[in-house]
């Protein structure tokens, strides 16, 4: 099932009305690999992530997942194929409880689906709290449940908006463990992230974007030895 | 006391009607992202509808609770497929120029057909007369009416929170936008909620229609009403609709009792005052920036 979790992007462009904020932006993700998009407010990473999920409709290009051509599909059909998001507000539900929110969105792949016994053994905090409203969660708990949901629909990618923001050190450490234990079941990240030591800890590979194009894109090694001056350069 | 009884009935039995119209308003706009300014004519659609069942097809009260919601649910789903789906990519102001272009367009219909008048119609065998209880007299018909509402109410509660429908709507009322991208298909859902808040709208006029006079107009009013019940209960919320539904009721009988020159202004002077202490209404949620 390897094979069908990968995610193309070619030259894609997008704009919001006549402002044009993505220009010929081509990246891919492969199966089981862990990619992050950098870079400075603004620069279109979040735009990437939106249209990727069909949210974002003003765009032109070929985006593909898993071979399958996306294409004008709507974004609960591109859900189904496979692809998990995880928005930078956490898109917890106020008036649903925990529970409610993890059963909510529809199992899209049964083998890859974590069930509920698996979901509490690797955040038990949403067993405590199940019956919690997802509002009275604290920002760590929303973040876990929100990367949790994606996992229960057995999403094969995962598009994952920043989630270390406004975090403690040791919750963002927890979920980076998460994420590792995420791509070792052969799940895909495509990781918006600012925080750039968090993103190497985690990461295969980055793509550096500036002002609405894919200027660099390198390995994690790379990435590691380069940081401060690919920052610099990206004014971060 | 006795009187005071009895005026309390008196606005549960009419905060029934708002609470019913209001949560069909608060479902349609928070799934589909419409303000249904036709809410008012299609209450007035229900309360015509069971006075020309009666007349026409001498179907009483009890087979025009039944029947009436049925029919506007119908009309609801005709007029959401053939005109309110096409508009819904657009700015909500074409849908609420919409709603009120057929607001127009149903009452003067109704006006051309079956006059300015009241039509006339009758209290259920069974329910006219009044009830003592403990040395009040009360209305039977006005005591069915809040029963009744508070039991609908209860009832569509429990399909939107015991039911993996209700989990639905109630996730895309909440955002829509984000319920697809989870893999709901939310647009499967927009026409049955529309047809179902307009049959909640047309059930309400069924209830009205015994005890309020039975005119094409009847829904100007009450539209403008309904608006102060959703903007008090908090835009968007299914249980602020409820709960302002029937505080609005109380408000409107009390004045009426004991302030009649400012019974409706009342109503607006609570409205104002909610806005300045809660911008976000009684049951709403402060906007997330």
């Amino acid at each position: 099932m390897a094979e069908h979790t990968n995610l193309r992007v070619e030259g894609l462009d997008a704009w919001y009305g006549e402002a044009q904020v993505l220009r010929d932006v081509s990246i891919d993700v492969e199966p089981g690999e862990v990619v992050t998009l950098v870079g400075r407010n603004g620069a279109g990473k979040t735009t990437l992530l939106r249209s990727i999920m069909g949210l974002h409709r003003q765009t032109k290009g070929e985006m593909s997942f898993g071979g399958t051509a996306l294409g004008r599909t709507s974004p609960d059909k591109r859900a189904k194929l496979g692809i998990g998001w995880v928005p930078d507000d956490r898109g917890i539900y106020a008036t649903l409880s925990v529970l409610e929110n993890l059963t909510l969105p529809p199992v899209v792949d049964k083998d890859a689906s974590w069930s509920l016994d698996q979901i509490f053994e690797h955040f038990p905090v949403l067993h405590t709290r199940r019956d919690f409203p997802g509002t009275k969660l604290s920002g760590g708990e929303q973040q876990m449940l929100a990367m949790a949901r994606p996992l229960r629909m057995g999403s094969s990618l995962l598009l994952l908006d920043e989630p270390s923001e406004g975090l403690a050190p040791v919750i963002v450490q927890q979920i980076g463990e998460i994420i590792r234990e995420i791509k070792s079941r052969g799940v895909s990240v495509l990781l918006v992230e600012q925080n750039v030591k968090f993103a190497s800890t985690v990461a295969d590979r980055h793509y550096l974007l500036a002002q609405g194009r894919v200027v660099e894109s390198l390995g994690n090694e790379e990435f590691q030895s380069r940081t401060t001056e690919l920052l610099e350069y990206l004014g971060m | 006391m006795g009187s005071f009884i009895q005026y309390t009935l008196q606005g549960l039995a009419a905060g029934g009607f708002y609470a019913l119209a209001a949560l069909g308003l608060a479902v349609i706009f928070g799934v589909m992202g419409v303000v249904n300014f036709s809410h008012g004519a299609m209450y007035m659609l229900g309360a015509v509808a069971s006075a020309v069942l009666l007349k026409e097809l001498g179907v009483g009260f009890w087979g025009a609770i039944v029947l009436v919601p049925i029919l506007l649910f119908l009309f609801g789903v005709l007029i959401e497929r053939t005109l309110v789906r096409w508009l819904l990519a657009l700015d909500p102001l074409y849908n609420f120029l919409l709603t009120f272009g057929l607001t127009l367009i149903i009452v003067d219909l109704v006006k051309k057909k079956y006059g300015v008048s009241g039509l006339p119609y009758e209290l259920p065998a069974g329910l006219d007369g009044r009830l003592a209880i403990g040395g009040v007299s009360l209305s039977k018909y006005q005591l069915f009416a809040a029963v009744f509402s508070v039991l609908m109410c209860l009832l569509v509660w429990l399909l939107l929170t015991k039911t993996r429908i209700g989990m639905i709507v109630r996730a895309a009322t909440e955002d829509s936008e984000r319920s697809r991208a989870l893999g709901i298909n939310v647009g499967m859902w927009v026409t049955p909620v529309f047809g179902f808040g307009i049959a909640l709208a047309g059930l309400a006029g069924v209830l009205a229609s015994p005890f309020r006079a039975i005119t094409a107009d009847m829904g100007t009013n009450f539209i403008i009403i309904l608006f102060a019940v959703v903007v008090i209960g908090g835009l968007g919320s299914i249980l602020g609709a409820v709960m302002a539904g029937f505080l609005v009721g109380l408000v409107e009988a009390y004045g009426q009792a004991y302030a009649p020159a400012f019974a409706q202004v009342l109503i607006f002077v609570l409205m104002a005052a909610v806005i300045l202490i809660r911008p976000s209404g009684l049951f709403g949620r402060e906007e997330v920036s």
